[in-house]
């Protein structure tokens, strides 16, 4: 396993400190794809990301392709861009965001001109203060430059953007909870079927919903082809993907690699990635996909970084951000702040999560602050076996998204990696580390 | 049954169906750009949390009147308004100070120092997570991840990134805040999208109904031809 030169189908432009630019954009190749795509059928440029198969990079890693294909039979009435990027140590759309909205937008418009759409949501998190305003600039020079709104490039084409803003909601990252938003409800997440966005999804109309970074992808992939892009990477996991690598790492950041040639090992430790954990201390932990994902140890440093390899590892990429965890951190500490969270954003609309999130939350609460009991670790795993019956891989669920059953992940792999820990804390009183 | 089968509505939007009442609490400048807002969405509804975020603009947060004009903007009731308005972290339906300074203390901000960072602000600051200080300067709040996990912990300061901080920079950065240092880069709270649209909606919905009845048209036939061939 190593580092390929694979090229940076997304970041290549980031570099610049002027990489948000209309100027830039177009001194680089800016709006090329677009030119390209409409010169083609709307049906060839779809078929070129069908051959890129190239997987959503929101946290699910649905190939976009087969999504685009459900919608051949009826036309799409509307194209939403998730880009509400909420979980705990992703930071990858905030840099493609912030960075380069323009190739966003490109991405964009050749989905829309691919799916035949004339209405386009950008739905940005409200924290992306500097990102709304890039992507909302950057729109007002795209509609000056003739590559939106009316008859784009003089090909007849039409098609609105519309930059919408969240309000801090991690669930609206969740596609029927961002469409209740951007309908101006609370994020609800709606229940499937009947409401598939597919089917009945913003105003009850056909939907298709795309993570920003895969929009991002498009540019590229209509330049140098579905082909080029399958080139890269292995088996079902093509092209290159970003990485955000945070935590007890020298150089944490957003990488982008190319799929499957690379390893967890290569991300932490190779001197251009990750460099290694400070202080010369060793990996006790990491997560390998996001919070919602069950925990890696030392023993899985060399699962490459694939969708089918992580998971067949028995966990998932995900939203692709590794947070490593040294030999000085406490296991109950970390898996309980991530109970927290799932706490406070819990929606509320189905019990097992709602109140099971919370009763989590309080028991991890005890055993880190020293008044844990020693069967607290069943009654933790018994109101987790609540929430996500049998505490399976892949989960089961009982609730209507998978919020609820992303919760049991830290705190299963927690006990399961690191039960002794659990039980200092409980015999001790207190939490060892501190 | 006379000809006044027709059964009252459920929810009576406008008092006894009245004229549309006057938008007192909003300024004349917001009530435009609201319009604008709304003009480019299908439903108005949708329009409904970008301009609770132009209205917080006002005074931070959205007072009981704003939400009302909201509603009349919407053609929906104030209780809509504060429905949605209670579910988002962002909308603050209580008063704020004019700084809302937000501490992310999930996974990667915890590993490095974050729960210690928060410590020092509610100690250096005399408030609470949640809490206001006195002088109406800043409101601590205890955030979830706002992804910029790679400079960990993460602080915003009405929503725009201040970079890693430690407790020292921290009470510069409070300092900056009090003394109006950071007036032009950290806008007042509310204040999200200081860049505004510039081009309103080219067609008007009819029209672009028509055209994309006819781009499914061509589709079809594209897609008949193709069957038609082979």
């Amino acid at each position: 396993m190593a580092i390929t030169d694979a090229p940076k189908i997304i970041t290549g432009r980031i570099g610049h400190a002027d990489s948000h630019t209309l100027e830039r954009y177009l001194a680089t190749g800016g709006y090329d794809g677009l030119r390209k795509a409409l010169t083609m059928t709307p049906e060839d440029v779809a078929h070129e990301v069908d051959t890129a198969s190239l997987l959503g990079r929101g946290g699910a890693g649905f190939p976009a392709g087969r999504k685009w294909a459900m919608l051949r039979k009826n036309p799409v009435t509307y194209l939403v861009v998730n880009g509400d990027e909420s979980e705990p140590a992703t930071f990858k759309d905030h840099l493609l965001v912030e960075r380069d909205p323009h190739q966003l937008i490109e991405g964009v418009l050749i989905a829309a001109y691919a799916l035949q759409v004339s209405q386009v949501f950008i739905y940005l998190r409200g924290e992306f203060a500097l990102g709304l305003e890039r992507v909302q600039a950057a729109l007002n020079d795209a509609y000056s430059h003739g590559a939106v709104g009316r008859d784009i490039f003089g090909s007849g084409f039409s098609v609105d953007v519309v930059v919408h803003p969240g309000a801090g909601a991690y669930i609206c990252g969740e596609e029927t909870a961002l469409l209740e938003s951007l309908e101006g409800k609370r994020g609800f997440p709606r229940i499937k079927p009947p409401f598939f966005p597919a089917a009945i999804g913003l105003y009850g109309e056909p939907t298709v919903v795309n993570n920003v970074e895969t929009m991002s992808n498009l540019p590229w992939i209509v330049l140098n082809g579905g082909a080029a892009f399958a080139a890269l990477g292995e088996g079902r996991s093509t092209g290159t993907r970003l990485f955000a690598l945070a935590g007890h790492v020298n150089n944490p950041g957003v990488f982008e690699i190319e799929m499957v040639k690379t390893t967890f090992r290569d991300l932490i430790f190779a001197p251009v990635l990750g460099g290694g954990i400070p202080h010369g201390r060793e990996l006790k932990a990491f997560v390998p996909g996001g919070v919602s994902a069950p925990w890696f140890g030392p023993d899985q440093i060399d699962v490459p970084l694939g969708q089918d390899e992580v998971a067949g590892a028995g966990s998932m990429l995900g939203s692709g951000s590794v947070v490593v965890m040294d030999d000085h951190t406490c296991a109950v500490r970390a898996s309980w702040r991530i109970t927290k969270f799932f706490a406070r954003e819990s929606c509320g609309q189905c019990t097992p999560c709602r109140e099971g999130s919370g009763w989590l939350e309080k028991i991890m609460e005890r055993i880190e602050t020293g008044y844990g009991r020693e069967e607290d670790l069943d009654l933790l795993l018994d109101a987790c076996d609540n929430i996500s019956p049998g505490l399976s891989w892949p989960p089961q669920q009982t609730t209507i998204c998978v919020l609820g059953p992303s919760i049991p992940s830290s705190i299963g792999s927690a006990i399961q990696m690191f039960r002794d820990e659990f039980l200092v804390h409980i015999k001790e009183g207190g939490c060892p580390f501190d | 049954m006379s000809d006044t089968a027709q059964p009252a509505p459920l929810i009576r939007r406008r008092p006894n169906g009245g004229p549309t009442p006057n938008l007192t609490h909003l300024s004349a400048d917001v009530v435009s750009r609201a319009r604008d807002l709304i003009a480019l969405y299908p439903e108005p509804r949708s329009a409904l949390i970008p301009l609770c975020h132009l209205a917080q603009a006002q005074e931070g947060w959205l007072t009981p009147g704003v939400m009302v004009d909201i509603a009349t903007l919407l053609d929906v009731t104030p209780a809509e308004v504060l429905g949605t308005a209670t579910f988002y972290d962002m909308l603050h339906t209580e008063p704020v100070g004019s700084h809302v300074v937000s501490i992310c203390t999930n996974i990667a901000c915890l590993l490095n120092g974050a729960v210690e960072l928060l410590e020092h602000a509610e100690s250096s600051l005399g408030v609470n997570s949640g809490g206001t200080t006195a002088d109406g300067v800043v409101t601590l709040e205890e955030a979830e991840c706002l992804a910029d996990c790679d400079a960990a912990p993460c602080v915003q300061v009405n929503h725009r990134y201040v970079g890693a901080q430690t407790p020292e920079t921290f009470d510069a950065l409070v300092a900056d805040l009090r003394s109006g240092a950071r007036a032009a880069d950290i806008p007042s709270h509310g204040t999200l999208n200081r860049v505004a649209r510039t081009t309103g909606l080219q067609a008007d919905r009819a029209e672009i109904a028509r055209e994309r009845a006819a781009m499914a048209d061509a589709q079809a036939e594209r897609a008949a031809a193709k069957k038609a061939a082979g």
